[in-house]
């Protein structure tokens, strides 16, 4: 559990009107409630991706939530396919896992 | 530990390039070792001012401070893990597209996992719904030309050392197909099994050779079983019959014994077996070459044909 004080320990840049609105528009999703939010690692991270969209990429803060969407769509693909991968891994015999392995080279 | 060096410096943290010049430039000159001999803290606090104004001063330095990734004395922070290893993890369960804990931005729907991988899933949801039929099995057997054409019983040894008795009914054709129920693969929750698929393929026969439901066969015939038309004996598929030669006849000539061929079977009818004459005229006869001599016989040009063709 991390307080919104270490955020701001840790992310110097982090400007509290910024933070809150993110929270608001949900782009951030702590849990808790306002004056006692309780973030993730995943939160801090993800506040620095929303800082660094918005400062190095220059995207608007109006064009955030298309490519948060975007980037959360891609994100969850690439679980599934890992959690794909890991059920044919548990579950396939080997000579299956080859010719399949064979037929994704071609 | 070092101490924040914007409060070393007691300036804020938006001051300007000059502000905080100044404040080093007054910090300095008021703990500077020189001017303060043998006072440990003062030195101590002059090292503290001159880490600070190592990172304030520089523009680039003071940047990397405010985001974080450089400490107080201007060492290397571990970079932050990024984003991305996180999203990638479990924890990205957090911010999920359909839906995440607090309700995700997207109005769209996410996808399942079920709605991504249709086929995938709709074979389970079978699979698990019921019993289930075993696969098919796949073998090949070879047999003999009369084998086949007469019918018979091979042994198939099956890969797992099974053996399995295949009646090979008459008439059996290359290429076709027996099926054994029930003797494929195991069904699944009590469902029935598998058949076994026997591919039937056929050896070629030395000089019997079949099309459809007739038999070919050239027959060696002697001049004079051919020119008198006498009675021999012919190999057919179920033994040798005996046959009268039509008396004059003449290699290529195609005599057919009805019902000789491939013995009925299912709907087909017993096919017929055709025979096609070769006068082979054995070894050297004088009898033969005196009576040839003293007769020249009809006019007859077997090559006439040929002269006429280019």
């Amino acid at each position: 559990m991390i307080t919104i004080e270490r955020i701001f320990l840790e992310i110097r840049n982090l400007d509290p009107a910024d933070l809150d609105r993110w929270i608001a528009e949900q782009y951030i999703r702590p849990e808790g409630e306002p004056g006692a939010w309780r973030f993730q690692e995943i939160d801090v991270a993800r506040i620095r991706l929303i800082i660094e969209l918005r400062d190095t990429l220059e995207i608007t803060e109006p064009a955030l939530p298309t490519v948060l969407s975007l980037l959360d769509q891609l994100y969850e693909l690439r679980r599934q396919m890992r959690q794909l991968n890991a059920a044919m891994e548990a579950t396939l015999p080997v000579e299956m896992r080859t010719a399949l392995a064979l037929r994704l080279e071609r | 530990m070092a101490d924040d060096p914007y409060k070393v410096l007691g300036v804020a943290k938006d001051a300007t390039e000059a502000q905080i010049r100044a404040a080093y430039r007054k910090l300095a000159k008021k703990h500077h070792p020189d001017l303060n001999p043998g006072n440990k803290t003062a030195e101590e606090q002059f090292k503290k001012v001159s880490a600070a104004n190592e990172i304030l001063s520089d523009a680039a330095k003071r940047a990397r401070y405010d985001a974080g990734e450089i400490d107080e004395t201007g060492a290397e922070k571990a970079p932050p893990r990024g984003y991305r290893e996180y999203a990638d993890a479990a924890p990205g369960a957090r911010y999920a597209y359909s839906g995440g804990e607090s309700g995700g931005p997207g109005g769209f729907g996410g996808e399942n996992f079920e709605d991504l991988f249709e086929n995938l899933f709709a074979d389970r949801a079978t699979r698990q719904s019921g019993p289930a039929r075993g696969r098919d099995a796949q073998y090949s057997l070879s047999a003999g030309f009369l084998d086949a054409i007469n019918g018979a019983t091979k042994r198939l040894t099956l890969p797992d050392g099974q053996t399995l008795d295949v009646k090979i009914p008459p008439g059996t054709a290359d290429g076709d197909v027996l099926r054994l129920r029930g003797r494929g693969s195991p069904g699944r929750n009590n469902g029935p099994a598998g058949d076994a698929l026997i591919e039937i393929r056929i050896a070629p026969h030395p000089f019997f050779t079949r099309d459809g439901q007739d038999i070919a066969l050239t027959l060696p015939v002697t001049l004079r079983e051919a020119v008198l038309g006498e009675k021999i004996s012919v190999p057919t598929p179920a033994g040798p019959v005996a046959m009268t030669v039509k008396a004059g006849a003449d290699t290529g000539t195609k005599m057919r014994l009805k019902g000789r061929g491939v013995p009925a079977h299912g709907q087909f009818p017993a096919g017929d077996l055709y025979v096609t004459l070769e006068i082979h005229l054995g070894p050297p006869d004088a009898a033969l070459e005196t009576f040839l001599r003293g007769n020249k016989g009809p006019k007859f040009d077997p090559r006439a044909a040929m002269e006429s063709a280019p």
